[in-house]
């Protein structure tokens, strides 16, 4: 127990000292956090729109203003056909081309039916697909407004129409930023546990002490523990600070109980930290360990449910996530401040990462070895 | 009784590509300041590992203060200090912070072997807040050897505690020694300086992972099968290559200022300078030299 202590005592001292760390620690959360949310946003605005009217007609040129009125097009080009309008496309001048034909509003009038022609720009999946529907969204509303101009309706509605009113539930106005925050912090702290603890015992191989720790009768349970221990703390620290800020900027308050909160970030931190001491195990220089981390991080970032949701995944990739610690954390995350779970709707999540943290550790202390 | 007995000790690299450690036998008294005196990549730190229970030997075996170094490595562990050739304290840590953990692992403190370090510890403990990192190489010397003898070890293994040490300090260091051999530690030393080997009681040389001889440095300095001359001329150049080109050169080197050459039998210094008038160097310098560590080596090394 003393020499725990001393370790412990050895590797607060050390990293108190190294003030890289240190300004990493509390500077990264904040900053992360004050930026990602607000700059990360899924909705999709300033589309770029270039209209070709063959028609010139009040009609058109209402669907036009209506379009432009909605915020989120910008009409950055007119040309007097599809053909002078494709190269804007082809420089990126315009994202999507709508095409008005002749006789548009003479046609409408007399056959009750056009068409209209929309090209979307496909570069950028997100914008073209958002970019299509919004339009796609905005033609329809005008469509019926223009039959509600022009048809009187008699006293019955004919036609059955069945309308949808939808609510909201656990974020009423779709708050993108109340759904990313709690995604980041979960980001966060994965990092800062993985890559500190995996640094950290690169760095007594890289410089050489571990050689001089080596021949002492310090017991690996011991020097592993004097490792996991800082980090652990750390980690928690950090996803305080992460708390805070998201409560202070963004007015974020977790539904749920903060308790529920810190025994599942506090699991997760074992697993994590199992996971930077793995990777220390197989490298020798800070270097390797900082490439292995890396890859490894990408891939838990982008298939771990904050960007795009799992659900919507390819099965195969399911099955990857489902080995991917960061989502649970994600998951739980969102479950608990925005849904305001409790440790019972999260048990299969806890128990699965508990799993994690025993495998990952396991791993990494029967291949840590004392001697070569 | 022995402190260190080495077998048949064995190690190779890269699937057995290098030999690193050859088939070395050895055995060190308890109280001996013994010393593993050879060139870079010999094999002296593989040796050292194995002995520390670091590295595992692939053949052979050893017993360091009677312990087997596989099957009793955590006793020995308890038992033995070693200094790497690499300074390997923790850099962000004071002279203070860094004794006071090793003494931690050890499981005692720094008061209760004290007077072992004592010597020692009153030459760097002026600077004792000061960080290990920024000690001069003389001053990390010390601190590791504190470091290591913290837990008055019965065998203190000192891998190269000399390398980039200026001339003062290893006078110095190789002082600190005899002194804790004085205290009956067992001390198992390596050098490349040939120098040193003297300081030792015994020495082993070795190459290329094999043990040459082994004996007490006067011995193996009377143990020279020649008579060594020194000879000087100038230029020094051409003295060389005619030496080098006379029939009966056994060994021939520049050593200092001077050269060292040993001949056939028979073969004085008479013959010597005539050969060399022959060849159009007259003013030759040539006297009789007792021979060092190092013409012994050097000699070893060729037959």
């Amino acid at each position: 127990m003393r020499t725990i202590l001393f370790l412990l005592q050895k590797e607060f001292k050390q990293i108190f000292r190294n003030r890289a760390i240190l300004v990493m620690i509390s500077v990264m959360p904040v900053v992360q956090l004050m930026v990602l949310p607000l700059a990360a946003n899924y909705e999709v605005k300033n589309i770029n729109l270039c209209v070709v009217d063959h028609d010139h007609s009040t009609t058109s040129q209402k669907l036009i203003n209506k379009i432009i009125s909605s915020g989120y097009f910008k009409l950055t080009g007119n040309a007097p056909s599809f053909h002078e309008a494709f190269p804007l496309m082809e420089s990126d001048a315009a994202d999507l081309i709508l095409e008005v034909p002749q006789n548009f509003e003479r046609n409408l009038v007399r056959e009750d039916e056009q068409k209209l022609f929309v090209a979307v720009n496909a570069i950028n999946g997100t914008k073209a697909n958002l970019g299509g529907a919004y339009l796609g969204s905005i033609i329809r509303d005008y469509n019926r407004e223009i039959r509600l101009d022009w048809n009187v309706p008699g006293r019955f509605n004919a036609a059955p129409v069945i309308d949808i009113s939808s609510s909201n539930w656990f974020n009423p106005l779709l708050n993108y930023r109340v759904f990313m925050v709690p995604g980041i912090l979960a980001i966060l702290v994965t990092m800062i546990g993985g890559f500190l603890t995996a640094l950290n015992i690169v760095k007594e191989k890289e410089v050489g002490t571990i050689e001089q720790i080596n021949v002492t009768p310090l017991r690996k349970h011991h020097f592993i523990l004097g490792k996991l221990i800082p980090f652990w703390v750390l980690g928690n620290v950090v996803f305080t600070l992460g708390l805070l800020v998201a409560w202070a900027i963004y007015g974020i308050v977790p539904v749920g109980n903060l308790i529920v909160l810190y025994v599942f970030v506090g699991v997760y931190l074992l697993a994590v930290l199992g996971f930077g001491l793995l990777v220390s195990t197989f490298c020798d220089t800070q270097q390797q360990a900082m490439f292995i981390m890396f890859f490894f991080m990408m891939i838990f970032i982008l298939m771990g449910g904050l960007f795009t949701p799992i659900d919507s995944m390819p099965e195969w990739a399911k099955l990857i996530s489902r080995f991917n610690p960061v989502s649970y954390l994600i998951s739980v995350m969102r479950m608990v401040v925005l849904k305001g779970s409790d440790l019972h709707d999260v048990r299969v999540h806890l128990g699965i990462v508990a799993l994690f943290a025993v495998v990952l550790n396991g791993w990494a202390v029967l291949n840590y070895k004392k001697t070569t | 009784m022995e402190a260190v007995v080495v077998n048949a000790l064995s190690k190779t690299y890269g699937q057995g590509a290098t030999r690193a450690v050859d088939n070395v036998s050895f055995a060190v008294s308890k109280g001996e300041l013994f010393g593993l005196i050879g060139p870079d990549g010999a094999g002296k730190t593989s040796i050292f590992r194995m002995l520390t229970t670091v590295l595992l030997p692939d053949g052979g075996s050893a017993a360091v203060d009677g312990l087997d170094i596989v099957k009793d490595y955590k006793e020995i562990r308890n038992r033995v200090g070693y200094m790497p050739g690499k300074f390997s304290l923790y850099p962000d840590l004071s002279i203070e912070e860094n004794l006071n953990f090793f003494a931690t692992v050890f499981n005692t403190t720094v008061e209760e072997n004290y007077d072992l370090i004592k010597d020692i510890y009153v030459q760097i403990e002026p600077f004792k807040k000061r960080r290990a990192g920024k000690l001069s190489g003389g001053m990390k010397q010390k601190l590791a050897l504190c470091c290591a003898l913290i837990h008055k070890p019965s065998v203190l293994f000192l891998d190269e505690p000399t390398t980039g040490v200026d001339p003062v300090s290893r006078k110095e260091f190789w002082e600190m020694l005899r002194r804790l051999k004085e205290q009956n530690i067992t001390i198992v030393v390596s050098t490349p300086y040939m120098d040193e080997a003297t300081l030792c009681d015994r020495i082993a040389l070795i190459q290329n992972g094999k043990i040459l001889s082994i004996d007490t440095p006067a011995n193996v300095v009377a143990s020279y099968p020649d008579t060594l001359y020194a000879l000087r001329s100038e230029p020094m150049f051409a003295l060389l290559q005619a030496v080098e080109h006379y029939p009966h050169t056994r060994n021939s080197y520049a050593f200092g200022e001077y050269m060292h050459a040993s001949f056939t039998d028979g073969v004085g210094e008479d013959e010597v300078k005539n050969y060399l008038r022959e060849q159009g160097i007259a003013a030759v310098e040539m006297k009789k030299t007792t021979p060092t560590i190092e013409d012994c080596f050097i000699n070893k090394l060729k037959n």
